[in-house]
């Protein structure tokens, strides 16, 4: 191998200096969540302990985390399905010819650059205006979903740009239907970015804050609950609840990579039967 | 064909109505909404102009959109600046696919991480009694603690260039790997140094990538709101603000109007630099 150049050694001091920015913040609140009791929201640290984490489970010290914790997960999940479902079905689509696919395309990306808070102000209006009750399962949902499916469909897209579609004439040439070029052929080639396009749907609902935050009525998703803290809480409770949702979406990032990883050894195992032999 | 076209609406359907119901429908009953009156409580159908007559007319206005723009170009020049810098050394100078992978998901993950979180997670670095502020009284730059670090603007672009610039090197990375290597060892072959290579060949080769991670970073700063109200602490004001006080208010009709005008702004400026850029060729 050649020597490294010298801009090499420079760029990796920058490059490690960017991880520190990205990952230093978080670190801090994730030490300082383990102050003692008497601790502040800074340091030093006043002893070690598990106090604040214990004050998650009190109702009077962070009030209702918990209930809208499961609404989140809730909603995450059903923000997921929809949008994996949804987004195969646009991506495929898109790869026909058809009336308004321009138009469409531009809605799409107006979907993902419109300013959060007018989704959010258009639907509380037209909720309030028609005298529905937002809630988080409807209004809310569907104001999570104009975020989370230009993602899904922008993933689509790269996957099917990347498609050979000479898999699928070679179906089609054994006498597959439509129906089942897409079932055995194109599915299961696209399946380990679907799990992307999933893992996107369900973090980026349970993250989302600007679209629900006229859209989920009454019961609080969990960012509006952490961000109604910043206002009243002053105590390292707020660090410990920040590690713990973090941890739980570092779980999560943990479990689909790992789902893709399997997905990929298995296909690699019985993928190809070239070079066996006939049967 | 026919039958085709029928198939490509079928499956387009729902995406349709989704985008119909949530996004077609909110921005046309903004519309409606901005030529509406209100009360102190209440709201009233009506055609008047006087949410916009009060908005142009007003100083306030220009100001804020004026600081919105100014975070918009500042957060911009310096995602641009370091996520090329480090697409740049992802694609060129880590030379297994294995490590690009998985230092590129080391540079993606904290975006699927809560914004709400990592803002906050500034505080005990920024804080007056921060780890900034006692780090440099420690090391004798300073004597008191400095006052501007947080809830002011500079916290405001720190926290946009912290929770966005993965915007712009995840796009910048995707349009370099697929530079033909063979063209940056020609360069190297006619006697181009590193830097004529990356100033002829690479910069003008990355600009589809660039242009895509611009429009993600503009949107995102000038949409926000959030982030401004938390990290100025309430003191600085952008366009975004502005929508959600008169929200705060009642007042949604001059809401309504604000965000028209915003929400033409954004378009104008998205759609100068799609005609730049190829969205769909380039994913």
């Amino acid at each position: 191998m050649e020597p490294r150049p010298k801009s090499f050694y420079a760029l990796t001091a920058f490059f490690v200096l960017f991880l520190i920015f990205l990952y230093g913040p978080t670190i801090t609140i994730a030490i300082l969540s383990f102050q003692g009791p008497g601790g502040g929201l800074t340091f030093p640290m006043r002893g070690v302990s598990l106090h604040w984490f214990r004050d998650l489970f009190e109702q009077q010290a962070v009030g209702d985390i918990w209930g809208s914790f499961y609404r989140s997960f809730t909603l995450g999940l059903m923000v997921m399905v929809t949008t994996v479902i949804v987004s195969v079905m646009g991506g495929l689509a898109f790869r026909k010819r058809f009336a308004g696919a321009t138009i469409l395309f531009y809605l799409i990306i107006t979907s993902l650059v419109i300013p959060s808070i007018l989704v959010s102000l258009g639907v509380g209006l037209i909720w309030s205006q028609s005298g529905m009750t937002v809630h988080w399962s409807t209004s809310g949902y569907g104001a999570q979903l104009t975020w989370t499916l230009p993602f899904g469909l922008l993933i689509m897209f790269a996957v099917f740009n990347r498609f050979d579609r000479s898999y699928e004439e070679a179906a089609r040439d054994l006498g597959a239907s439509p129906w089942q070029v897409i079932r055995h052929v194109v599915l299961p080639i696209i399946a380990p970015s679907l799990i992307g396009v999933a893992l996107f749907g369900f973090t980026l609902s349970y993250d989302e804050f600007a679209r629900t935050l006229l859209t989920s009525g009454s019961y609080n998703t969990l960012p509006l609950e952490i961000f109604g803290m910043t206002t009243n809480v002053t105590t390292p409770v707020l660090f410990a609840l920040g590690t713990l949702t973090t941890v739980f979406s570092l779980l999560i990032i943990v479990l689909f990579l790992a789902v893709v990883w399997f997905m990929n050894r298995a296909r690699a195992r019985q993928g190809s039967d070239a070079g066996k032999g006939l049967l | 064909m026919r039958n085709n076209s029928v198939i490509g609406w079928l499956l387009a359907a729902p995406l349709s109505l989704v985008l119909l119901v949530f996004l077609v429908a909110p921005i046309v009953m903004i519309v409606v909404v901005s030529f509406w009156g209100a009360t102190e409580w209440s709201i009233y159908p009506a055609f008047q102009f006087d949410n916009y007559a009060f908005l142009l007319t007003s100083d306030v206005t220009y100001r804020v959109f004026l600081n919105t723009l100014k975070y918009a170009a500042i957060t911009w020049a310096c995602t641009l600046l370091i996520g090329f810098t480090v697409a740049y050394y992802l694609a060129f100078h880590i030379r297994s696919l294995t490590w690009q992978v998985a230092l590129f998901l080391l540079c993606t993950i904290p975006f699927l991480t809560s914004n709400i979180i990592r803002m906050i997670s500034w505080i005990p670095f920024l804080g007056r009694n921060g780890i900034a502020n006692s780090t440099l009284i420690s090391l004798g730059v300073i004597d008191e603690p400095l006052e501007w670090l947080l809830f002011s603007d500079f916290s405001v672009i720190l926290a946009f260039v912290h929770l966005y610039t993965l915007f712009m090197v995840v796009p910048i990375f995707n349009t370099m790997m697929r530079i033909d290597k063979s063209l940056i060892e020609a360069a190297a072959d006619a006697g181009a140094s590193g830097w004529q290579t990356l100033r002829h060949v690479i910069i003008p080769l990355t600009k589809p990538g660039i242009m895509i991670g611009t429009i993600f970073v503009v949107a995102l700063v000038m949409g926000d709101f959030i982030t401004v109200r938390f990290m100025s602490g309430s003191q600085s004001a952008n366009v975004g603000r502005m929508i959600q006080n008169d929200i705060g208010l009642l007042q949604y009709p001059s809401a309504a109007a604000t965000a028209v005008i915003l929400l033409v702004t954004v378009l104008l400026l998205i759609g100068t630099l799609l005609r730049f850029v190829d969205i769909r060729k380039e994913l």
